[in-house]
C-alpha cells in the first residue's frame, strides 16, 4: 500500500512539474498573470509532494521493507537507523528523488522571493527549474523507480523477466501474484557507511541543484531579452552558496577517501571524481568572470557560455556520479536512463545555446578594456586556463568510450595524464592569483603592477631559497613553493595594507579595522581569503604528490620497518566479530603498531581490516598519526590467520597533507564571508541609474 | 566518490568470478622455480603501480585489495625473479589483458589524439582571447542605440580602495 502511494505521489509531482512548465508558457503567451501565479503555485505544490513521496520511500527503508527492491538492495536489518536513512541517496533511485526533492525546494525558494522588479524573469524560471524536475521526475517514474517491488506467483514462485533477472513493479503484475518479502537486505556497500560519505553526495548535490538556478536566471534573461546584468546579480549569492557545496561535497570526498579507500591518497582522477570536479572548474570561472561583467559590462555572452556550460555539466555529473556507466561503452547501452540523459543534456545545450546566438547582438560589451594587464584581461586569462583544465578532464573522461567505439580497445586514462596536462595549468592559475589582485580594473601597466608586486615576489624568492636550503632540491616543487609563497605574500600585503589605511584614517584599533575592512567589501576579502585557503590546500597537494614515500614489507611480532626516519613495530593482532542482534556483522582484524622517530616513541596505531558478512566486502582502514609535518598512514594488508605472527604492512608517509584539510576549513570561512547576504541591498545603484537613464533618455 | 553502491554490484559479481579463477588457478599453476633473491613487496609494488587490473575499474594494482589483484602481484614477483625487466612485465600484462592495464593509452595511432587534442584546444582558445584581448583594447565605435561609449563608472569597492590609496599616499 505504501509503495503505491509513494509512487502515486511522485507521479502526481511529475504531472504537477508539465503542469508548471505548460502553465508558465501559456501564461506569457497570453499576457495572463493569473496563469503564470497558477504556475507558480504548481511549483510550489511540487516540493510538499515530493516530500511525502520521499518520507514514504524513507519510511520504507527504516522499517524493512525488504519486498521493495531499493530497499533490499542499500538497507539490512543490521544497520543503524540513521545509516537506514541516509540510505536514501545510497542508491540510484533514491538519489534521483533526494536530487528533485532538492531541487523542487531551491525552486519553491526561488519563486516565494519578491518579484516586483523582477516580474517579467519569473515565468522562464518556473519553465526552466520545472522542466529540469520534470525531467527528474520521470527519469524516476518511468525508469528508476525506487517503489518497485518483488512478486511471487500463487505457486510462490518468484516472477522473472525474459532475460532471468527478477521482474520488480510497483503494481501486481499478473493476477493473483502477491509481493515476495525477503528476510534481510544485502545491505549498504560498507565503504558507503562512513561519516564523509553519509554527508558527502547531499553536500555534491546541493551543489549540482543550487547551480540550475542561476541557469535558469540566465535563460530567462535570454528569452526576455533583458540582457543587463540583473541576472548576475540576482543569483550572484545562489551560485556562491552552490559553488561551497559543491567544493565542499567535493573536499568531502577526498578526505573519505583518505580515510577508507586505503590507497593513502584522497584524489585518484576516477572519471566519477571528474564529473563532480567539472561543473566546479566552470563554476569556479563563472564566479571570476560575472565580475567583469559586473564591473565593466563585458564578457556578457561568455557569461552565458559559462552558465550553459556549468548546468550541461551538473546534468552529466549527476548522471555519471551514480551510474559509472562511462566506463564501457556496454554498460552505457545496457543502462536505460544513459540515453535519455545525454539526449536531455543535448537537447538543454542547443536549446540554450541557440537562445544565447539569437540574443548576440545585445549582449554586446558596454565598454572597451584599456590594458592587457587589467584585471579583466587577467580574469580572462583565469578563464582560459580553467576551461583548459576542464578539456583535459573531459576528454581524459570521454576518450576510452571514443578509443572502445572507433577501435574496440580499452584504454585506460589514469593519474599521469591528468597530472602532467592539469600541472602547468594550476601554476598558471596561481600565478594568475598572485598578480591579479594587484591589477586595477581598467587600466593597468607592467609599471604599476611590477611596483605593487616587488616586495611579495622578493620574499617569496627568499623563502624559496630558504626551503632550498633546509627543505627540498627539488625543482617543480621550488616553483611550486615560490608561487604558493607569491600568493599568500600578496594577498596577506592586501589585507595588511588596506587595513593599515583604515586604521589610521578611522583612528580604529588594526584588529577593529580589519574586521571593518571585511565587512565592508565582503567578496573582495572573503575572495581573498578563498585565495590563501587554495594556497594552503595546495601545499597539502604538493606534500603528498611530490614527497611522498612509501614501504610495504611482511614483519614478524617485534619486528619492525623503516620509512622516512619513521619506525613503525609491529606488536600484535586482534580479530573479532561484531554482533547485531546476536548474528556477526562485522569482522574486525585490527593490528596495534609502535611508532618511533628517531628512537622517540611516538604511540600506537591501530591499522583495521573490516569484513562486513552481509555484502562480503573488505575494507582497510588506515593507522594515521597526523602531524603539519606529515602523516604516517599505515595499512594492515594482510597477515597469517593462524599463528597470527607474520602481517603484512604498507606504510605511507605523506609530507603536509594535513595542510589540505585545514585549508579546506578556512575556504569554508572565506565562502562564507564572501556570500553571506548583505544587511543593507546590494550595491547596485551603478546599473539600476543606468537603466533609469536609459528609461528618461528613451522618454 | 569512487563506490556507488548499485552500479558495483554488477562489477563485485564480475570480480567474485575473476577472483574464483585465479584461485582454481593457483592450485593448478605452480610457479616457475625462482631464480634470484625474492623480489621485496616495494619492488613489486613499484611496478604494479603503473598497472590497472580489467576488473577493479581505476585502482591501481599496488592498492587494489582485491583477490586477483594479489595474484596479479604475486605474477609480478614471479617474473621479477625470473629476471625479467619492468619493461617485459608491462608488456606481457599488455599482451595477455590489453591496453587498458596501462594507466596511459600507449602512444599508437588513434591514441595520440588523447594528447594531441587537448593542447591544440587550448592553443586555439589562447589564440581566441588574444584576438578578443586586441580587439577590445582598441576604443570601440560608440555601439548604435546605447550612445554610451565612455568608460562605466567604477563600482563602489574600488572607490572605498581607491580613498584608501590616496589615503596611504598622503600619509608616505
Amino acid at each position: 500500500m505504501l509503495a503505491e502511494f509513494g509512487y502515486g505521489v511522485l507521479m502526481v509531482s511529475f504531472i504537477v512539474a508539465l503542469y508548471s512548465v505548460g502553465a508558465a508558457i501559456f501564461g506569457v503567451r497570453n499576457k495572463s498573470d493569473a496563469v503564470i501565479e497558477s504556475a507558480r503555485r504548481a511549483m510550489l505544490l511540487t516540493f510538499p509532494l515530493i516530500s511525502l513521496s520521499a518520507a514514504t520511500l524513507i519510511y520504507l527503508l527504516v522499517n524493512n521493507h525488504y519486498e521493495v527492491a531499493f530497499v533490499y538492495e542499500v538497507t539490512s536489518r543490521s544497520m543503524p537507523t540513521y545509516l537506514k536513512v541516509t540510505a536514501w541517496w545510497g542508491g540510484q533511485a533514491g538519489s534521483l528523488v533526494f536530487w528533485s526533492w532538492l531541487l523542487s525546494a531551491f525552486a519553491s525558494a526561488v519563486t516565494l522571493r519578491k518579484w516586483d522588479r523582477d516580474r517579467e524573469f519569473l515565468p522562464w524560471v518556473i519553465v526552466v527549474t520545472a522542466i529540469t524536475l520534470a525531467f527528474f521526475l520521470g527519469m524516476v517514474v518511468f525508469y528508476e523507480n525506487p517503489f518497485a517491488r518483488y512478486w511471487q506467483d500463487i505457486n510462490g514462485q518468484l516472477i522473472t523477466r525474459i532475460d532471468g533477472q527478477l521482474l520488480t513493479s510497483v503494481f501486481t503484475p499478473v493476477i493473483g501474484a502477491t509481493t515476495f518479502i525477503p528476510d534481510d537486505g544485502q545491505g549498504l556497500n560498507p565503504l558507503l557507511r562512513h561519516p564523509g560519505m553519509v554527508i558527502h553526495p547531499p553536500m555534491l548535490y546541493l551543489g549540482f541543484v543550487s547551480f540550475v538556478i542561476p541557469y535558469a536566471f540566465a535563460i530567462a534573461a535570454l528569452v526576455t531579452g533583458r540582457t543587463d546584468d540583473r541576472w548576475i546579480r540576482l543569483t550572484r549569492r545562489w551560485s556562491l552558496w552552490a559553488w561551497l557545496f559543491l567544493s565542499f561535497g567535493l573536499v568531502l570526498g577526498g578526505r573519505w577517501a583518505y580515510d577508507v579507500l586505503g590507497w593513502g591518497g584522497y584524489w585518484g582522477w576516477d572519471p566519477v571524481e571528474i564529473a563532480a570536479f567539472m561543473p566546479w572548474l566552470t563554476g569556479t570561472a563563472f564566479l571570476h568572470s560575472v565580475m567583469i561583467q559586473e564591473k565593466r559590462g563585458l564578457l556578457k555572452h561568455w557569461n552565458m557560455v559559462l552558465v550553459i556550460l556549468t548546468y550541461a555539466l551538473v546534468i552529466f555529473g549527476t548522471f555519471l556520479t551514480r551510474s559509472g556507466v562511462l566506463s564501457s561503452v556496454h554498460a552505457f547501452a545496457q543502462s536505460a536512463i544513459g540515453p535519455l540523459f545525454f539526449a536531455f543534456i543535448g537537447i538543454t545545450f542547443i536549446t540554450s545555446i541557440s537562445l544565447l546566438i539569437w540574443r548576440w547582438p545585445e549582449l554586446r560589451g558596454e565598454t572597451e578594456m584599456k590594458s592587457m594587464l587589467s584585471r579583466e584581461a587577467l580574469f580572462l586569462l583565469n578563464n582560459l586556463l580553467f576551461m583548459s583544465v576542464l578539456v583535459v578532464c573531459f576528454w581524459g573522461v570521454i576518450f576510452p568510450l571514443i578509443s572502445e567505439l572507433a577501435t574496440g580497445a580499452k584504454v585506460t586514462v589514469g593519474p599521469p595524464f591528468y597530472e602532467r596536462a592539469t600541472a602547468p595549468l594550476f601554476a598558471a592559475l596561481m600565478f594568475l592569483m598572485g598578480i591579479a589582485p594587484l591589477s586595477a580594473w581598467g587600466h593597468s601597466t607592467l609599471n604599476t603592477l611590477g611596483r605593487a608586486i616587488w616586495k611579495s615576489a622578493l620574499a617569496a624568492l627568499f623563502l624559496t631559497v630558504v626551503l632550498f636550503a633546509v627543505y627540498t632540491k627539488n625543482l617543480i616543487a621550488l616553483i611550486a613553493f615560490f608561487l604558493i609563497a607569491l600568493v599568500l605574500f600578496v594577498t596577506m600585503q592586501e589585507f595588511w595594507r588596506a587595513t593599515r589605511a583604515r586604521q589610521r584614517a578611522q583612528d580604529e584599533n588594526f584588529f577593529t579595522a580589519l574586521a571593518r575592512l571585511i565587512g565592508r567589501s565582503r567578496r573582495r576579502y572573503g575572495g581573498y581569503i578563498i585565495h590563501i585557503s587554495m594556497m594552503l590546500m595546495a601545499i597539502g597537494i604538493l606534500g603528498i604528490e611530490i614527497f611522498q614515500t612509501e614501504t610495504q614489507g611482511t614483519v614478524a611480532v617485534g619486528e619492525s620497518l623503516d620509512i622516512s626516519g619513521y619506525t613503525v613495530e609491529y606488536k600484535e593482532l586482534a580479530n573479532w566479530d561484531v554482533p547485531v542482534r546476536g548474528n556477526p556483522q562485522v569482522n574486525y582484524t585490527r593490528a596495534a603498531v609502535s611508532i618511533f622517530k628517531g628512537g622517540v616513541y611516538l604511540g600506537e596505531l591501530y591499522p583495521r581490516k573490516d569484513y562486513y558478512y552481509d555484502s562480503q566486502q573488505n575494507m582497510t582502514i588506515p593507522g594515521n598519526r597526523s602531524t603539519l609535518r606529515d602523516d604516517l598512514y599505515v595499512l594492515l594488508v594482510d597477515w597469517q590467520p593462524i599463528s597470527a605472527n607474520g602481517a603484512t604492512f604498507k606504510i605511507y608517509v605523506n609530507p603536509l597533507v594535513n595542510w589540505l584539510w585545514i585549508g579546506s576549513l578556512l575556504f569554508l570561512f572565506g565562502v562564507i564571508i564572501a556570500a553571506w547576504p548583505d544587511k543593507d541591498p546590494e550595491q547596485e545603484p551603478v546599473r539600476v541609474n543606468k537603466r533609469a537613464r536609459q528609461m528618461s533618455a528613451a522618454d | 566518490m569512487k563506490a556507488s553502491s548499485t552500479g558495483k554490484s554488477l562489477q563485485i559479481t564480475n570480480y567474485l568470478l575473476l577472483a574464483f579463477a585465479f584461485v582454481f588457478a593457483s592450485l593448478v599453476y605452480q610457479p616457475a622455480f625462482a631464480q634470484g633473491p625474492t623480489p621485496t613487496d616495494d619492488e613489486v609494488n613499484a611496478i604494479a603501480k603503473q598497472l590497472y587490473c580489467p576488473v577493479c575499474e581505476n585502482t591501481p594494482l599496488d592498492v587494489c585489495p582485491t583477490e586477483a589483484c594479489r595474484q596479479w602481484r604475486e605474477l609480478i614477483r614471479t617474473q621479477l625473479s625470473e629476471g625479467r625487466t619492468e619493461a617485459e612485465i608491462k608488456q606481457y600484462f599488455v599482451d595477455n589483458y590489453g591496453a587498458r592495464v596501462l594507466a596511459e593509452p600507449p602512444r599508437t595511432g588513434l591514441n595520440w589524439l588523447v594528447y594531441l587534442l587537448p593542447p591544440a584546444i587550448i592553443l586555439v582558445g589562447a589564440y581566441i582571447l588574444f584576438r578578443a584581448l586586441r580587439a577590445w583594447t582598441k576604443p570601440v565605435v560608440a555601439s548604435a542605440g546605447s550612445g554610451e561609449s565612455e568608460a562605466k563608472p567604477v563600482a563602489p569597492q574600488d572607490d572605498y580602495v581607491a580613498r584608501l590609496e590616496e589615503e596611504l599616499k598622503k600619509r608616505k
